[in-house]
Protein backbone atom coordinates (compact mmCIF):
# COMPACT_ATOMS: atom_id res chain seq x y z
CA UNK A 1 0.00 0.00 0.00
CA UNK A 2 2.86 2.30 0.76
CA UNK A 3 4.10 1.88 -2.33
CA UNK A 4 1.08 3.69 -4.14
CA UNK A 5 1.73 6.33 -2.27
CA UNK A 6 4.52 7.47 -3.56
CA UNK A 7 4.53 9.90 -6.81
CA UNK A 8 6.52 8.05 -8.55
CA UNK A 9 4.40 4.82 -9.59
CA UNK A 10 1.21 7.62 -9.98
CA UNK A 11 3.10 9.61 -12.70
CA UNK A 12 4.21 5.77 -14.70
CA UNK A 13 0.51 4.92 -14.44
CA UNK A 14 -0.57 8.51 -16.23
CA UNK A 15 1.83 8.21 -19.03
CA UNK A 16 0.54 4.57 -19.29
CA UNK A 17 -3.24 5.70 -19.44
CA UNK A 18 -2.02 8.27 -22.81
CA UNK A 19 0.01 5.54 -23.89
CA UNK A 20 -2.99 2.88 -23.67
CA UNK A 21 -5.02 5.36 -25.62
CA UNK A 22 -2.66 5.82 -27.95
CA UNK A 23 -2.01 2.12 -28.74
CA UNK A 24 -5.58 1.48 -28.62
CA UNK A 25 -6.44 4.56 -31.21
CA UNK A 26 -3.47 3.30 -33.50
CA UNK A 27 -4.23 -0.45 -33.69
CA UNK A 28 -7.67 0.56 -34.54
CA UNK A 29 -6.58 2.84 -37.10
CA UNK A 30 -4.11 0.68 -39.04
CA UNK A 31 -6.49 -2.18 -38.82
CA UNK A 32 -9.20 -0.20 -40.64
CA UNK A 33 -6.52 0.92 -42.77
CA UNK A 34 -5.94 -2.79 -43.88
CA UNK A 35 -9.33 -2.87 -45.07
CA UNK A 36 -9.92 0.55 -46.59
CA UNK A 37 -13.22 -0.92 -48.86
CA UNK A 38 -14.92 -0.44 -45.34
CA UNK A 39 -13.64 2.96 -44.73
CA UNK A 40 -15.01 4.42 -47.98
CA UNK A 41 -18.51 2.47 -48.03
CA UNK A 42 -19.97 5.27 -45.09
CA UNK A 43 -19.24 8.02 -47.14
CA UNK A 44 -20.64 7.00 -50.38
CA UNK A 45 -23.27 5.74 -48.39
CA UNK A 46 -23.38 9.73 -47.34
CA UNK A 47 -23.10 10.72 -50.85
CA UNK A 48 -26.19 8.61 -51.94
CA UNK A 49 -28.79 9.40 -49.46
CA UNK A 50 -27.94 13.27 -50.15
CA UNK A 51 -28.28 12.29 -54.19
CA UNK A 52 -31.56 10.69 -52.80
CA UNK A 53 -33.72 14.37 -51.78
CA UNK A 54 -33.03 16.12 -54.94
CA UNK A 55 -34.17 13.03 -56.59
CA UNK A 56 -37.20 12.29 -54.42
CA UNK A 57 -38.46 15.66 -53.88
CA UNK A 58 -37.35 18.72 -55.60
CA UNK A 59 -34.34 19.75 -57.58
CA UNK A 60 -35.41 23.66 -57.09
CA UNK A 61 -32.64 25.68 -55.53
CA UNK A 62 -34.74 27.79 -53.08
CA UNK A 63 -36.43 24.30 -51.57
CA UNK A 64 -33.09 22.38 -51.56
CA UNK A 65 -31.40 25.39 -49.63
CA UNK A 66 -34.12 25.60 -46.91
CA UNK A 67 -33.89 21.64 -46.37
CA UNK A 68 -30.44 20.99 -47.00
CA UNK A 69 -29.35 21.83 -43.32
CA UNK A 70 -31.31 18.80 -42.36
CA UNK A 71 -30.85 16.48 -45.07
CA UNK A 72 -26.83 16.92 -44.38
CA UNK A 73 -26.93 15.78 -40.80
CA UNK A 74 -29.82 13.02 -41.57
CA UNK A 75 -27.23 11.78 -43.96
CA UNK A 76 -24.48 11.89 -41.36
CA UNK A 77 -26.58 10.58 -38.94
CA UNK A 78 -27.50 7.77 -40.90
CA UNK A 79 -23.77 7.11 -42.36
CA UNK A 80 -22.46 6.81 -38.49
CA UNK A 81 -25.57 4.45 -37.95
CA UNK A 82 -24.25 2.21 -40.59
CA UNK A 83 -20.49 1.98 -39.87
CA UNK A 84 -21.80 1.02 -35.97
CA UNK A 85 -21.94 -2.34 -36.19
CA UNK A 86 -18.80 -2.99 -36.94
CA UNK A 87 -16.70 -1.20 -33.77
CA UNK A 88 -16.53 -4.16 -31.88
CA UNK A 89 -18.17 -6.50 -33.82
CA UNK A 90 -14.84 -7.88 -34.95
CA UNK A 91 -12.87 -7.83 -31.90
CA UNK A 92 -15.80 -10.00 -30.52
CA UNK A 93 -15.62 -12.61 -32.81
CA UNK A 94 -11.62 -13.17 -33.12
CA UNK A 95 -11.88 -13.00 -29.09
CA UNK A 96 -10.11 -9.71 -28.30
CA UNK A 97 -12.76 -8.40 -26.93
CA UNK A 98 -12.72 -10.91 -25.19
CA UNK A 99 -8.72 -10.62 -23.42
CA UNK A 100 -9.24 -6.76 -23.50
CA UNK A 101 -12.36 -7.07 -20.70
CA UNK A 102 -9.64 -9.58 -18.54
CA UNK A 103 -6.99 -7.21 -19.15
CA UNK A 104 -6.42 -4.99 -16.24
CA UNK A 105 -6.26 -2.13 -17.80
CA UNK A 106 -8.97 0.80 -17.81
CA UNK A 107 -11.50 -0.29 -20.09
CA UNK A 108 -12.83 3.19 -20.13
CA UNK A 109 -9.54 4.28 -22.13
CA UNK A 110 -9.69 1.49 -24.31
CA UNK A 111 -13.28 2.47 -25.17
CA UNK A 112 -12.79 5.77 -25.52
CA UNK A 113 -9.29 4.85 -27.92
CA UNK A 114 -11.92 2.41 -29.83
CA UNK A 115 -14.43 5.35 -30.54
CA UNK A 116 -11.97 7.88 -31.15
CA UNK A 117 -10.86 5.88 -34.20
CA UNK A 118 -14.16 4.98 -35.44
CA UNK A 119 -14.76 8.89 -34.97
CA UNK A 120 -11.56 9.87 -37.28
CA UNK A 121 -12.79 7.07 -40.03
CA UNK A 122 -16.37 8.47 -40.29
CA UNK A 123 -17.21 11.75 -38.69
CA UNK A 124 -14.38 13.55 -39.52
CA UNK A 125 -14.15 12.46 -42.67
CA UNK A 126 -18.06 13.67 -43.26
CA UNK A 127 -16.91 16.64 -41.92
CA UNK A 128 -14.46 17.23 -44.09
CA UNK A 129 -16.97 16.62 -47.41
CA UNK A 130 -19.72 18.21 -45.98
CA UNK A 131 -19.15 21.09 -48.23
CA UNK A 132 -19.43 18.92 -51.23
CA UNK A 133 -22.97 18.21 -50.21
CA UNK A 134 -23.74 22.08 -49.35
CA UNK A 135 -23.07 23.27 -52.71
CA UNK A 136 -24.69 20.29 -54.11
CA UNK A 137 -27.60 21.27 -52.31
CA UNK A 138 -27.41 24.98 -52.56
CA UNK A 139 -27.15 25.43 -49.02
CA UNK A 140 -25.74 29.35 -48.94
CA UNK A 141 -22.02 29.79 -48.25
CA UNK A 142 -22.32 31.25 -44.92
CA UNK A 143 -23.90 28.10 -43.88
CA UNK A 144 -20.69 25.81 -44.50
CA UNK A 145 -18.61 27.13 -41.83
CA UNK A 146 -21.63 26.39 -39.40
CA UNK A 147 -22.06 23.48 -41.18
CA UNK A 148 -19.19 21.69 -40.80
CA UNK A 149 -17.96 23.12 -37.49
CA UNK A 150 -21.69 21.17 -36.16
CA UNK A 151 -20.35 18.49 -37.80
CA UNK A 152 -16.69 18.14 -36.17
CA UNK A 153 -18.79 18.64 -32.46
CA UNK A 154 -22.05 16.75 -33.44
CA UNK A 155 -20.23 13.76 -34.66
CA UNK A 156 -18.01 12.46 -32.18
CA UNK A 157 -21.54 12.46 -29.48
CA UNK A 158 -22.97 9.87 -32.44
CA UNK A 159 -19.92 7.86 -32.32
CA UNK A 160 -20.23 7.59 -28.27
CA UNK A 161 -23.74 6.72 -28.07
CA UNK A 162 -24.23 4.62 -31.07
CA UNK A 163 -21.04 2.48 -29.19
CA UNK A 164 -23.29 1.95 -25.90
CA UNK A 165 -25.59 0.14 -28.74
CA UNK A 166 -23.16 -1.69 -30.64
CA UNK A 167 -21.68 -2.75 -27.10
CA UNK A 168 -25.12 -3.95 -26.91
CA UNK A 169 -26.13 -6.11 -29.82
CA UNK A 170 -22.43 -6.93 -30.35
CA UNK A 171 -23.35 -10.35 -29.11
CA UNK A 172 -26.21 -10.74 -31.31
CA UNK A 173 -26.10 -12.22 -35.07
CA UNK A 174 -28.84 -9.66 -35.93
CA UNK A 175 -27.79 -6.73 -34.28
CA UNK A 176 -27.45 -4.42 -37.45
CA UNK A 177 -31.51 -3.29 -37.21
CA UNK A 178 -31.59 -3.71 -33.56
CA UNK A 179 -28.83 -0.82 -33.14
CA UNK A 180 -30.60 1.39 -35.22
CA UNK A 181 -34.05 1.04 -33.32
CA UNK A 182 -31.90 1.43 -30.03
CA UNK A 183 -30.02 4.60 -30.91
CA UNK A 184 -32.20 6.76 -33.07
CA UNK A 185 -34.05 8.10 -30.35
CA UNK A 186 -31.10 8.99 -28.67
CA UNK A 187 -29.73 11.18 -31.93
CA UNK A 188 -32.19 13.47 -31.90
CA UNK A 189 -31.01 15.95 -29.46
CA UNK A 190 -27.79 16.26 -31.57
CA UNK A 191 -29.57 16.37 -34.68
CA UNK A 192 -31.80 19.03 -33.44
CA UNK A 193 -28.81 21.31 -31.98
CA UNK A 194 -27.18 20.21 -35.41
CA UNK A 195 -29.67 21.51 -37.81
CA UNK A 196 -30.27 24.85 -35.77
CA UNK A 197 -26.56 25.86 -35.85
CA UNK A 198 -26.66 24.94 -39.71
CA UNK A 199 -29.74 27.43 -40.02
CA UNK A 200 -28.67 29.96 -37.68
CA UNK A 201 -25.65 30.19 -39.72
CA UNK A 202 -27.12 30.41 -42.73
CA UNK A 203 -29.50 33.21 -41.64
CA UNK A 204 -26.41 35.22 -39.96
CA UNK A 205 -27.45 34.51 -36.01
CA UNK A 206 -24.63 34.05 -33.88
CA UNK A 207 -23.66 30.44 -33.58
CA UNK A 208 -22.41 30.68 -29.86
CA UNK A 209 -25.41 29.07 -28.33
CA UNK A 210 -25.83 26.21 -30.45
CA UNK A 211 -21.83 25.32 -30.55
CA UNK A 212 -21.62 25.43 -26.82
CA UNK A 213 -24.75 23.21 -26.54
CA UNK A 214 -22.70 20.08 -28.93
CA UNK A 215 -20.28 20.60 -26.80
CA UNK A 216 -21.91 20.34 -23.72
CA UNK A 217 -23.44 17.12 -24.97
CA UNK A 218 -19.87 15.83 -26.23
CA UNK A 219 -18.68 16.53 -22.42
CA UNK A 220 -21.35 14.27 -21.46
CA UNK A 221 -20.88 11.66 -23.81
CA UNK A 222 -17.36 11.40 -23.27
CA UNK A 223 -17.37 11.28 -19.46
CA UNK A 224 -20.67 8.48 -19.66
CA UNK A 225 -21.02 7.10 -22.73
CA UNK A 226 -17.63 4.93 -22.16
CA UNK A 227 -18.86 3.45 -18.69
CA UNK A 228 -21.84 1.91 -20.26
CA UNK A 229 -20.15 1.16 -23.24
CA UNK A 230 -17.89 -1.01 -20.64
CA UNK A 231 -20.80 -2.53 -19.19
CA UNK A 232 -22.56 -3.73 -21.84
CA UNK A 233 -19.38 -4.95 -23.62
CA UNK A 234 -19.19 -7.05 -20.19
CA UNK A 235 -22.69 -8.11 -20.27
CA UNK A 236 -22.35 -9.12 -23.95
CA UNK A 237 -19.24 -11.02 -23.43
CA UNK A 238 -20.10 -13.19 -20.21
CA UNK A 239 -23.80 -13.73 -21.47
CA UNK B 1 -21.97 -7.28 2.45
CA UNK B 2 -22.57 -6.93 6.34
CA UNK B 3 -22.51 -3.09 6.04
CA UNK B 4 -24.93 -2.85 3.83
CA UNK B 5 -27.46 -5.00 5.75
CA UNK B 6 -27.70 -2.41 8.17
CA UNK B 7 -28.83 0.42 6.38
CA UNK B 8 -30.87 -1.09 3.98
CA UNK B 9 -34.72 -2.16 5.27
CA UNK B 10 -35.42 -5.78 5.66
CA UNK B 11 -38.27 -5.91 3.02
CA UNK B 12 -34.91 -5.29 0.34
CA UNK B 13 -33.73 -8.37 0.92
CA UNK B 14 -36.78 -9.99 1.59
CA UNK B 15 -37.68 -8.72 -1.93
CA UNK B 16 -35.07 -11.12 -3.46
CA UNK B 17 -36.91 -13.67 -2.48
CA UNK B 18 -38.97 -14.72 -5.54
CA UNK B 19 -41.48 -17.19 -3.22
CA UNK B 20 -41.39 -13.76 -0.62
CA UNK B 21 -42.49 -11.45 -3.29
CA UNK B 22 -45.03 -13.81 -5.20
CA UNK B 23 -47.12 -13.76 -2.45
CA UNK B 24 -46.82 -10.63 -0.72
CA UNK B 25 -48.22 -9.34 -4.36
CA UNK B 26 -50.97 -11.53 -4.43
CA UNK B 27 -51.42 -10.32 -0.67
CA UNK B 28 -51.26 -6.78 -2.09
CA UNK B 29 -53.52 -7.16 -4.89
CA UNK B 30 -56.90 -6.49 -3.91
CA UNK B 31 -55.46 -2.94 -1.86
CA UNK B 32 -54.78 -2.07 -5.39
CA UNK B 33 -57.60 -3.32 -7.42
CA UNK B 34 -60.07 -2.30 -5.46
CA UNK B 35 -59.37 1.40 -5.27
CA UNK B 36 -58.36 1.08 -9.01
CA UNK B 37 -61.64 0.30 -9.98
CA UNK B 38 -63.63 2.55 -7.60
CA UNK B 39 -61.49 5.54 -8.47
CA UNK B 40 -61.70 4.65 -12.50
CA UNK B 41 -65.48 4.60 -12.35
CA UNK B 42 -65.94 7.54 -10.12
CA UNK B 43 -63.39 9.51 -12.21
CA UNK B 44 -64.66 8.78 -15.19
CA UNK B 45 -68.83 9.27 -14.67
CA UNK B 46 -67.23 12.51 -13.32
CA UNK B 47 -65.26 13.83 -16.10
CA UNK B 48 -67.39 12.73 -18.25
CA UNK B 49 -71.05 13.96 -17.17
CA UNK B 50 -70.00 16.49 -14.42
CA UNK B 51 -66.79 18.25 -14.88
CA UNK B 52 -67.95 21.95 -15.96
CA UNK B 53 -66.49 21.93 -19.84
CA UNK B 54 -63.52 24.17 -21.13
CA UNK B 55 -64.68 27.44 -22.43
CA UNK B 56 -62.22 27.44 -24.72
CA UNK B 57 -62.68 23.78 -25.81
CA UNK B 58 -65.82 22.69 -25.20
CA UNK B 59 -66.11 19.65 -24.73
CA UNK B 60 -63.22 17.70 -25.98
CA UNK B 61 -61.88 18.94 -23.13
CA UNK B 62 -63.28 15.86 -21.39
CA UNK B 63 -60.35 13.76 -23.05
CA UNK B 64 -58.30 15.27 -20.55
CA UNK B 65 -58.99 13.09 -18.20
CA UNK B 66 -57.10 9.88 -20.08
CA UNK B 67 -54.76 11.82 -22.05
CA UNK B 68 -53.19 13.46 -18.66
CA UNK B 69 -52.76 10.55 -16.23
CA UNK B 70 -51.23 8.61 -19.15
CA UNK B 71 -48.40 10.33 -20.20
CA UNK B 72 -47.83 10.90 -16.28
CA UNK B 73 -47.87 7.18 -16.20
CA UNK B 74 -45.93 6.56 -19.45
CA UNK B 75 -43.59 8.80 -18.11
CA UNK B 76 -43.28 7.36 -14.49
CA UNK B 77 -43.02 3.82 -15.94
CA UNK B 78 -39.82 4.14 -17.46
CA UNK B 79 -38.43 5.92 -14.63
CA UNK B 80 -39.53 2.42 -12.32
CA UNK B 81 -38.16 0.32 -15.12
CA UNK B 82 -34.75 2.01 -15.31
CA UNK B 83 -34.23 2.05 -11.14
CA UNK B 84 -35.38 -1.73 -11.07
CA UNK B 85 -33.18 -2.51 -13.76
CA UNK B 86 -30.17 -0.72 -11.92
CA UNK B 87 -31.26 -2.64 -9.13
CA UNK B 88 -31.24 -5.38 -10.93
CA UNK B 89 -27.84 -5.15 -11.82
CA UNK B 90 -26.29 -3.83 -8.88
CA UNK B 91 -27.63 -6.02 -6.43
CA UNK B 92 -28.42 -8.63 -9.10
CA UNK B 93 -31.73 -9.34 -7.60
CA UNK B 94 -34.01 -11.18 -9.93
CA UNK B 95 -37.75 -9.88 -8.95
CA UNK B 96 -35.99 -6.70 -9.88
CA UNK B 97 -35.20 -7.98 -13.47
CA UNK B 98 -38.45 -9.40 -13.58
CA UNK B 99 -40.28 -6.11 -12.74
CA UNK B 100 -38.35 -4.15 -15.26
CA UNK B 101 -39.48 -6.50 -17.65
CA UNK B 102 -42.90 -6.26 -16.98
CA UNK B 103 -43.17 -2.45 -17.13
CA UNK B 104 -42.38 -2.15 -20.70
CA UNK B 105 -45.29 -3.35 -22.42
CA UNK B 106 -47.70 -1.40 -19.84
CA UNK B 107 -45.18 1.99 -20.39
CA UNK B 108 -45.34 1.54 -23.69
CA UNK B 109 -49.39 0.91 -23.99
CA UNK B 110 -49.72 3.85 -21.61
CA UNK B 111 -47.80 5.75 -24.36
CA UNK B 112 -49.69 4.46 -27.25
CA UNK B 113 -52.64 5.57 -25.01
CA UNK B 114 -51.24 9.17 -25.13
CA UNK B 115 -50.69 9.78 -28.17
CA UNK B 116 -53.67 8.39 -29.50
CA UNK B 117 -55.76 10.64 -27.01
CA UNK B 118 -53.68 13.47 -28.15
CA UNK B 119 -53.78 13.07 -31.52
CA UNK B 120 -57.86 12.72 -31.15
CA UNK B 121 -58.01 15.46 -29.18
CA UNK B 122 -55.84 17.84 -31.78
CA UNK B 123 -58.72 16.89 -34.66
CA UNK B 124 -61.21 19.56 -32.82
CA UNK B 125 -58.69 21.75 -31.22
CA UNK B 126 -55.91 22.17 -34.06
CA UNK B 127 -58.08 20.67 -36.97
CA UNK B 128 -55.32 18.25 -38.05
CA UNK B 129 -54.85 14.88 -36.19
CA UNK B 130 -51.51 15.16 -35.95
CA UNK B 131 -49.14 18.40 -34.95
CA UNK B 132 -45.68 18.54 -34.27
CA UNK B 133 -46.65 19.56 -30.31
CA UNK B 134 -43.59 19.59 -28.37
CA UNK B 135 -45.12 17.24 -25.63
CA UNK B 136 -46.53 15.12 -28.36
CA UNK B 137 -43.50 14.33 -29.63
CA UNK B 138 -41.59 13.59 -26.72
CA UNK B 139 -44.15 11.20 -25.95
CA UNK B 140 -42.91 9.38 -29.39
CA UNK B 141 -40.19 9.55 -28.86
CA UNK B 142 -40.67 8.15 -25.34
CA UNK B 143 -42.21 5.05 -27.12
CA UNK B 144 -39.82 4.64 -29.61
CA UNK B 145 -37.09 3.85 -26.15
CA UNK B 146 -40.32 1.87 -25.09
CA UNK B 147 -40.03 -0.02 -28.33
CA UNK B 148 -35.82 0.08 -28.04
CA UNK B 149 -36.39 -1.81 -24.90
CA UNK B 150 -38.76 -4.64 -25.61
CA UNK B 151 -36.82 -5.04 -29.15
CA UNK B 152 -33.23 -5.26 -27.21
CA UNK B 153 -34.90 -8.06 -24.56
CA UNK B 154 -36.89 -9.87 -26.94
CA UNK B 155 -33.49 -10.49 -28.74
CA UNK B 156 -31.57 -12.18 -26.21
CA UNK B 157 -31.91 -16.06 -25.04
CA UNK B 158 -30.83 -16.05 -22.02
CA UNK B 159 -33.06 -14.18 -19.71
CA UNK B 160 -30.44 -13.35 -17.25
CA UNK B 161 -28.23 -11.38 -20.18
CA UNK B 162 -31.45 -9.87 -21.59
CA UNK B 163 -32.11 -8.33 -18.21
CA UNK B 164 -28.73 -6.72 -17.77
CA UNK B 165 -28.64 -5.35 -21.31
CA UNK B 166 -32.08 -3.57 -21.21
CA UNK B 167 -31.33 -2.40 -17.92
CA UNK B 168 -28.22 -0.58 -19.44
CA UNK B 169 -30.44 0.67 -21.99
CA UNK B 170 -33.08 2.03 -19.90
CA UNK B 171 -30.14 3.96 -17.77
CA UNK B 172 -28.78 5.50 -20.64
CA UNK B 173 -32.70 6.32 -21.88
CA UNK B 174 -33.07 7.56 -18.34
CA UNK B 175 -30.09 10.33 -18.62
CA UNK B 176 -31.67 10.74 -21.96
CA UNK B 177 -35.06 12.00 -21.23
CA UNK B 178 -34.36 15.19 -19.74
CA UNK B 179 -31.96 16.20 -22.03
CA UNK B 180 -34.37 14.81 -25.41
CA UNK B 181 -37.41 16.71 -23.65
CA UNK B 182 -35.51 19.79 -23.42
CA UNK B 183 -34.24 19.91 -26.99
CA UNK B 184 -37.81 19.14 -28.37
CA UNK B 185 -39.21 22.17 -26.48
CA UNK B 186 -36.83 24.27 -28.14
CA UNK B 187 -36.85 22.97 -31.22
CA UNK B 188 -40.54 23.22 -31.28
CA UNK B 189 -40.39 27.31 -29.76
CA UNK B 190 -38.15 27.66 -33.07
CA UNK B 191 -40.66 26.35 -35.72
CA UNK B 192 -44.33 26.83 -33.91
CA UNK B 193 -43.69 30.20 -32.08
CA UNK B 194 -46.64 30.28 -29.36
CA UNK B 195 -49.19 27.71 -30.22
CA UNK B 196 -51.90 27.17 -28.66
CA UNK B 197 -51.05 23.89 -25.83
CA UNK B 198 -53.50 21.24 -24.99
CA UNK B 199 -52.99 21.06 -21.47
CA UNK B 200 -50.82 24.00 -20.31
CA UNK B 201 -53.81 26.65 -18.61
CA UNK B 202 -53.77 28.62 -16.10
CA UNK B 203 -55.16 27.48 -12.64
CA UNK B 204 -57.75 25.03 -13.11
CA UNK B 205 -60.96 24.87 -11.43
CA UNK B 206 -61.80 22.83 -8.25
CA UNK B 207 -64.75 20.97 -10.36
CA UNK B 208 -61.84 20.32 -13.18
CA UNK B 209 -58.44 19.38 -11.09
CA UNK B 210 -60.25 17.07 -8.53
CA UNK B 211 -61.36 14.39 -11.41
CA UNK B 212 -58.40 14.59 -12.87
CA UNK B 213 -56.13 13.84 -9.66
CA UNK B 214 -59.07 11.15 -9.13
CA UNK B 215 -57.80 9.85 -12.26
CA UNK B 216 -54.28 9.45 -12.15
CA UNK B 217 -54.54 8.02 -8.39
CA UNK B 218 -56.45 5.23 -10.57
CA UNK B 219 -54.36 4.75 -13.24
CA UNK B 220 -51.91 4.58 -10.90
CA UNK B 221 -53.21 1.81 -8.86
CA UNK B 222 -54.15 -0.36 -12.21
CA UNK B 223 -50.61 -0.16 -13.37
CA UNK B 224 -49.78 -1.22 -9.45
CA UNK B 225 -52.19 -4.47 -10.45
CA UNK B 226 -51.33 -5.28 -14.49
CA UNK B 227 -47.41 -4.64 -13.35
CA UNK B 228 -48.01 -7.17 -10.22
CA UNK B 229 -49.87 -9.77 -12.44
CA UNK B 230 -47.17 -9.64 -15.10
CA UNK B 231 -44.35 -9.90 -12.75
CA UNK B 232 -46.44 -13.01 -11.11
CA UNK B 233 -46.79 -14.62 -14.12
CA UNK B 234 -42.70 -14.07 -14.43
CA UNK B 235 -41.54 -15.35 -11.11
CA UNK B 236 -43.59 -18.67 -11.98
CA UNK B 237 -41.98 -18.89 -15.11
CA UNK B 238 -38.30 -18.27 -14.06
CA UNK B 239 -38.61 -20.00 -10.81
CA UNK B 240 -40.67 -23.12 -12.91
CA UNK B 241 -38.02 -25.74 -11.28
CA UNK B 242 -38.08 -24.15 -7.72
CA UNK B 243 -40.11 -26.68 -5.03
CA UNK B 244 -42.71 -24.42 -4.46
CA UNK B 245 -43.53 -23.55 -7.63
CA UNK B 246 -44.66 -27.15 -7.85
CA UNK B 247 -46.42 -27.83 -4.99
CA UNK B 248 -48.65 -24.22 -6.76
CA UNK B 249 -49.04 -25.84 -10.01
CA UNK B 250 -50.19 -29.14 -8.00
CA UNK B 251 -52.57 -27.14 -5.81
CA UNK B 252 -54.67 -25.63 -8.52
CA UNK C 1 -74.91 17.76 -13.92
CA UNK C 2 -73.56 19.38 -17.32
CA UNK C 3 -75.68 18.03 -19.62
CA UNK C 4 -79.70 18.01 -19.66
CA UNK C 5 -80.70 15.40 -21.63
CA UNK C 6 -79.08 11.79 -22.80
CA UNK C 7 -78.68 12.61 -25.82
CA UNK C 8 -77.15 16.22 -25.37
CA UNK C 9 -74.29 13.90 -23.05
CA UNK C 10 -73.91 11.74 -26.23
CA UNK C 11 -72.94 14.40 -28.60
CA UNK C 12 -70.94 16.64 -26.52
CA UNK C 13 -71.92 19.65 -28.80
CA UNK C 14 -70.30 17.87 -31.81
CA UNK C 15 -67.45 16.89 -29.45
CA UNK C 16 -68.90 13.51 -28.99
CA UNK C 17 -67.43 11.31 -31.60
CA UNK C 18 -63.92 12.66 -30.23
CA UNK C 19 -64.72 12.08 -26.88
CA UNK C 20 -65.90 8.86 -26.68
CA UNK C 21 -63.19 7.44 -29.30
CA UNK C 22 -60.67 8.58 -27.10
CA UNK C 23 -62.42 6.68 -23.73
CA UNK C 24 -63.07 3.76 -26.23
CA UNK C 25 -59.27 3.40 -26.97
CA UNK C 26 -58.40 3.75 -23.20
CA UNK C 27 -61.13 1.27 -22.43
CA UNK C 28 -59.75 -1.25 -24.87
CA UNK C 29 -55.59 -0.99 -23.80
CA UNK C 30 -56.99 -0.92 -20.19
CA UNK C 31 -58.66 -4.59 -21.04
CA UNK C 32 -55.64 -5.50 -23.10
CA UNK C 33 -53.09 -4.95 -19.81
CA UNK C 34 -55.96 -6.88 -17.73
CA UNK C 35 -56.52 -9.98 -19.80
CA UNK C 36 -52.91 -10.20 -21.13
CA UNK C 37 -51.27 -11.31 -17.87
CA UNK C 38 -54.29 -13.30 -17.13
CA UNK C 39 -54.14 -15.65 -20.25
CA UNK C 40 -50.67 -15.53 -19.84
CA UNK C 41 -51.28 -17.26 -16.59
CA UNK C 42 -53.24 -19.45 -17.48
CA UNK C 43 -50.94 -20.63 -20.74
CA UNK C 44 -48.43 -20.71 -17.83
CA UNK C 45 -49.59 -22.84 -15.38
CA UNK C 46 -51.03 -25.40 -18.29
CA UNK C 47 -47.66 -25.48 -19.23
CA UNK C 48 -46.36 -26.09 -16.18
CA UNK C 49 -49.29 -28.80 -15.22
CA UNK C 50 -48.32 -30.85 -18.33
CA UNK C 51 -44.47 -30.96 -17.98
CA UNK C 52 -44.89 -31.82 -13.55
CA UNK C 53 -47.56 -34.94 -15.25
CA UNK C 54 -44.75 -36.06 -17.82
CA UNK C 55 -42.07 -35.97 -15.37
CA UNK C 56 -44.21 -38.14 -12.46
CA UNK C 57 -45.21 -40.63 -15.70
CA UNK C 58 -41.37 -40.98 -16.86
CA UNK C 59 -40.03 -41.73 -12.99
Amino acid sequence: MSEMLTKEPVRTGEQSIGGLFLAVLKRDLLLSYRRRSDLVNPLIFFLMVATLFPLGVSPEPDFLAQVAPGVVWVAALLATLLSMDSVFRSDYEDGTLEQTLLSPQPLFVVVLGKITAHWMLTGLPLAVLAPLLGVMLFLPEGGMGGLMLSLLLGTPTLSLVGAIGAALTVGLRKGGVLISLLVLPLYIPVLIFGTSAVQAAVTGLPLDGYIALLGAMLALGIGLAPLAVGAALRISVSG
Amino acid sequence: MAENKKWMPRWFYQMASPRWSYEIMGKLMPWFAIPAAVLLVLGIAWALAFAPQDYQQGNSFRIIYIHVPSAILAQSCYMLMAVAGAIGLIWKMKVADMVAKSCAPIGATMAILALATGAIWGKPTWGSWWVWDARLTSMLILLFLYLGVIALHSAFESEATAAQATAVLALVGLVNIPIIKYSVEWWNTLHQPATFTLTERPAMPAEMWVPLLIMVIGFYCFFAVSLMMRTRNEIIHRERRASWVRELIEKQ
Amino acid sequence: MSFDSFSEFLAMDGHGQYVWLSYAIALVLFVVNLVSPLLRKKQLIAELKRRLRREKSTS
